[in-house]
């Protein structure tokens, strides 16, 4: 059972790229090799800056000889039939045997094909491995046509077997294969003969080359921690600067420098971005003040003087980077303590979306709706407004434009030094979240209210322009703001009407002259339709919207007024949407959830999930589980009679037609939980209303258990229906139970 | 370390010591282009001689100007004039690390000593309608030179690739020569009678020309030799091909790329003026990609492009 090794040797890959061209080294070199025949014990693959690097064990010295058998003609039959038939079996006459069958004598063929020795099938598998790499990028050099992330410069496959070593041979484009690789690019340069993947290893690493990228960065956490712990600091954790800094070196050498004084009172956030972003270096903190003193730097070399020389660069380098960090805080600084219009003046000219106007336009429109918000969510109104002016002037700063991933935090710090109100400085960092489903969510109001204006802006803004995410296509993050909506309302436990400021929304973004063609596409569609849903412009609602926006032209006004509760109803689906993926993750069934959309109020999303909780509970007893039962029977006999019948039993079941005990007892019943359910439903008390549902449960079954409803006495036969009504309005007054499955 | 030369002195010296090294290792030494650019790509010896299957191998030095980096001379490392080194080899040359490598060992980089790496940066220049793959290389952690393969110019292809390296010059000299204000830095051998620094040289030039960028350019004046450049590229490549006067196939490629540059110099001071807005912005490195696209097709069709007499046949 030979091993095979494969090892392709270029110029730097890019540290991203690495990990996942080592998985698809393995998967596309074994895929190929099975499907040859070529099975193996156990493979693994490595990447470093220079080499990507596969061995594979056990595998078969030559794919099995297969053996086919093919049935043919009869002995006598026409030669043209036996000509054809050798020529598919692509043999001779004397090479195939005559059978005798209870048919008579049958020419058979035994077509046999030999194994490949495991050479020639790698060198066919790693051949179109390369050729048909799936690099995120991929570049050609030279005079070449071939295809590689970098230069391609060598190409080590060999075969190992108890017997020695060969050279599986090779040649892509010019390249061809070998049994050297060379160590560290200048620690130890030379070339390196190789017999197996033991020895590769081996040889590697005492020409400075660590082969596996979880053992360099493993070796590069231990020294950081290590060395800053011999000071007495402590490393700030970094996985993907981890990963990443791993990808950049062969022969990792931690080195932990200064940072300048001057520079030691910037924001801890904006030293440990300067310092990652653009030297890869790790913070180094000191436990007793927080505060970042220090930084680790992995050099990919070992030096005479112990990295001084290195050490020294990357600290002057630093220095030149914080020196620019400095004078933008400072500069910031002065600009926020002096008067902070000045950049919310500067966005007037910074586009956010073609058709959306400028990041200033955003802002008035979010902070117009942050002081509508803000008495929902338990905000004073001025501060509300206050904050979403303020909350994205930072990004005329000058350290979010040199840092972007600094934006909010940033702007708290500058309207904190600006002396305004801590709630209002908050509302800067926090109004982005939640940036995703793990991401903390915000509970202070004022920031609530930023956050929410500032999303529920986005999403009308992209579905006016009828920019909605499709498929794995969402440029926008409209489900990330979304989901941000859901979470903030929920977590907030906020009553909030979605559907009245959707359409607002909506209606102000449809009438602004730079959406006219998605406008008149609504307008289209509307009127062909039909179903436009005008009836829902109130008055009131006509009135409040010439007011926030008085400059409108008449016409577009109009249509604008008319196509916003279509887009409302749109985006409300999608609210729905999200928040069935969301509450699924919380183990609520999506049945549960559209049985409680269907009610009144769904744009009440803290209604509509303490409705579908309460459901949840009930149907997870089984007082509710067979109540759902009893409701289907009785809806599915009343649907069924009212279709024969031609009429609608709605009303006027009376106790004195009851027949027997069981109907007189759900009379009863029915009274005893109308009594509970209506006053609960109308406080929105959803867990006694379904409980007192519940206990319909007995009747009801008792009731199908003793009674047809079917008798030929007519007037009893209506009584009954008119009974089972009573049951489908109750159940449906709390939630569809229609929708529920099972 | 005691074969390696002696240590650099001057800002000067570096770029002698890179100029005699490349020409040592076979490039054409050309001299800066005789035109306002943004940086050494631009140099007609980069931009054209990339495209085309002609072999090409030329190194230089190149004044450039980035008007909105002017901070009148008073930052250590932002000027708006700079010197950029260089070199273009096509077909890029399968040591063409090596031979870099062996240009920071010319100007005194002791390979045992520091720490070189080569760092993923992928190139992509809008206004030339061109991209790279490649690195920015660090020494120690910081950016000394770009280092490019060409896969695309002007929207042409790149058969064969050329490599690019570009060398920041200031910054590598303020390393190689442990200076940290560029003002501060010997331009000639500080040894000498009448020894010179950068800021004797540009503090000056370094303070006029940011005010003149910053605040008293006639943007008006501007905006017309921009429209101007671009309608004078795009007549001169309406001509004929073949002059009427001399009955040659002359394709005025140099010269309408000549106007090229000039607009999108021209783009580059209106940018500094802050008069044109974000949107605007990206129209305007349309309308000078477009130029240079029509170069790049005009100079595929002249001889130093490849075109060969019985291409017309």
């Amino acid at each position: 059972m030979p091993d095979l090794l494969i090892e392709l040797f270029s110029e730097e890959i890019p540290a991203r790229m690495q990990s996942r061209a080592a998985q698809d080294l393995q998967k596309l070199v074994t895929n190929g090799l099975v499907e040859a025949g070529l099975t193996y014990a156990s493979a693994a693959a490595f990447s470093t800056p220079r080499r990507l690097t596969l061995t594979v064990e056990g595998l078969l010295a030559s794919s099995p000889t297969t053996r086919e058998e093919r049935k043919g003609p009869k002995a006598d039959a026409p030669e043209k039939a036996i000509e054809g038939f050798l020529r598919g079996a692509g043999l001779s006459r004397d090479q195939i045997e005559t059978r005798e069958t209870p048919k008579g004598a049958v020419l058979f063929a035994v077509i046999e094909k030999p194994g490949c020795p495991a050479a020639e099938i790698i060198a066919e598998v790693l051949e179109s491995t390369i050729r048909n790499f799936p690099w995120p990028k991929s570049m050609r050099w030279g005079s070449g046509a071939l295809k590689w992330v970098r230069p391609l410069h060598s190409i080590l496959c060999i075969l190992t077997d108890e017997a020695g070593c060969d050279v599986v041979p090779l040649d892509v484009d010019g390249i061809t294969s070998g049994a050297t690789t060379q160590g560290h690019r200048f620690m130890a340069p030379a070339q390196i003969s190789v017999t197996s993947f033991e020895d590769y290893s081996a040889k590697l690493k005492r020409a400075n080359v660590v082969l596996d990228a979880a053992e360099r960065a493993d070796a590069i956490w231990h020294a950081a921690t290590n060395t800053a712990f011999a000071s007495g600091l402590e490393v700030v954790e970094d996985a993907g600067l981890l990963a990443e800094v791993a990808g950049l070196v062969e022969w990792p050498v931690v080195l932990m420098g200064r940072i300048g004084d001057d520079f030691l009172d910037l924001p801890p956030e904006v030293l440990q971005t300067s310092m990652k972003e653009h030297q890869k270096f790790f913070s180094v903190r000191n436990p007793k003040t927080g505060r970042i003193e220090r930084f680790i730097t992995v050099a990919n070399r070992e030096t005479a003087d112990n990295g001084a020389t290195i050490l020294a660069g990357n600290e002057k380098v630093l220095s030149a980077r914080l020196s620019d960090a400095k004078f933008f805080w400072e500069n910031d600084l002065r600009v926020a303590k002096s008067d902070m219009s000045v950049w919310t003046q500067a966005l007037e000219n910074v586009t956010f979306h073609n058709e959306l106007g400028s990041q200033a336009d955003r802002i008035n429109r979010i902070a117009a709706l942050a002081r509508e918000l803000a008495p929902v969510v338990g905000a004073d109104p001025d501060m509300a407004e206050e904050a979403a002016r303020l909350a994205k002037a930072d990004l005329s700063s000058e350290m979010v434009y040199e840092f972007p991933e600094l934006q909010g935090l940033m702007g708290r710090y500058y309207i904190e030094s600006a002396g305004r109100n801590a709630a209002v400085a908050a509302a800067a960092q926090e109004h982005y979240s939640p940036l995703g489903p793990s991401d903390d969510v915000p509970t202070a109001p004022v920031s609530v209210a930023v956050a929410l204006a500032d999303k529920l802006d986005t999403l009308t803004g992209f579905w006016a322009i009828n920019e909605k995410p499709t498929g794995s296509k969402d440029p926008f993050a409209l489900r990330r703001a979304a989901l941000g909506v859901i979470r903030l309302v929920l977590e907030s436990g906020t009553n909030l009407r979605l559907n009245s400021v959707l359409v607002t929304q909506l209606a102000l973004m449809l009438g602004n002259s730079q959406v006219e063609v998605t406008r008149e596409a609504y307008m289209k569609y509307i009127r062909q339709a039909d179903d436009a849903g005008l009836d829902f412009v109130a008055d009131d609602f006509w009135k409040a919207f010439l007011e926030v926006a008085p400059d409108m032209d008449q016409d577009i006004q109009e249509e604008a007024i008319a196509a916003a509760p279509h887009a409302a109803n749109n985006l409300l689906s999608f609210f729905h949407d999200r928040l069935k993926v969301y509450l699924k993750d919380q183990g609520i069934r999506h049945d549960i959830i559209d049985a409680c959309i269907a009610m009144e109020g769904n744009d009440d999303l803290t209604l509509l999930v303490k409705r579908a909780k309460a459901l949840s509970e009930t149907l997870a007893t089984d007082d509710g589980q067979n109540l759902i039962q009893g409701f289907k029977r009785a809806n599915n006999i009343l649907t069924q009679a009212e279709e024969a019948d031609g009429v609608e039993y709605s009303y006027g079941a009376d106790p004195k037609f009851a027949e027997t005990d069981e109907e007189r007892a759900l009379f009863t019943a029915l009274d005893a939980a109308e009594a509970q359910i209506t006053p609960a439903m109308a406080a929105q008390d959803f867990t006694p209303a379904m409980s007192a549902m519940a206990t319909l449960r007995a009747p009801i079954d008792a009731f199908f258990e003793a009674t047809q409803i079917n008798t030929d006495n007519q007037t009893v036969r209506r009584n009954r229906l008119n009974l089972l009504s009573r049951i489908r309005t109750l159940c449906l007054s709390v939630a569809d139970l229609t929708k529920i499955e099972g | 370390m005691s074969n390696l030369p002696e240590t650099p002195r001057s800002f000067q010296d570096i770029i002698l010591r890179l100029q005699s090294y490349w020409a040592s290792k076979g490039c054409a030494i050309l001299q800066p282009y005789d035109m306002e650019v943004g940086a050494g790509t631009f140099h007609p010896a980069t931009t054209l001689r990339s495209l085309g299957t002609q072999a090409w191998a030329a190194a230089y030095v190149q004044p450039s100007r980035r008007p909105t980096d002017g901070r009148y001379g008073e930052n250590p490392n932002r000027l708006q004039h700079y010197y950029q080194y260089q070199v273009l080899i096509k077909p890029s040359p399968p040591d063409l690390q090596e031979l870099y490598l062996g240009s920071l060992e010319a100007i005194g980089v002791d390979m045992a000593l520091h720490d070189i790496r080569f760092v993923e940066d992928d190139w992509e220049s809008p206004t030339l309608g061109a991209w790279g793959l490649g690195w920015e290389v660090w020494c120690d952690g910081m950016e000394v030179s770009q280092f490019t393969y060409f896969q695309q110019v002007g929207g042409h292809d790149c058969h064969p690739v050329s490599g690019e390296l570009t060398y920041g010059l200031e910054r590598l000299a303020m390393y190689i020569l442990g200076v940290d204000h560029v003002m501060d830095m010997p331009f000639n051998n500080p040894q000498t009678p009448i020894p010179l620094t950068y800021g004797d040289i540009f503090k000056q030039t370094e303070e006029e020309y940011a005010r003149w960028n910053f605040d008293v350019a006639n943007t008006d004046v501007l905006l017309d030799q921009f429209k101007e450049a671009e309608a004078e590229c795009e007549k001169i490549l309406a001509q004929e091909h073949v002059d009427p006067k001399t009955g040659k196939r002359i394709i005025m490629a140099h010269p309408a790329y000549d106007q090229c540059i000039k607009a999108s110099h021209m783009f580059n001071l209106l940018d500094a003026r802050g008069v044109i807005s974000v949107t605007e912005r990206q129209a305007y490195i349309g309308r000078v990609r477009a130029l240079a696209k029509q170069c790049a097709d005009a100079f595929v069709q002249t001889r130093a492009g490849g075109w060969q007499p019985e291409d017309a046949a």
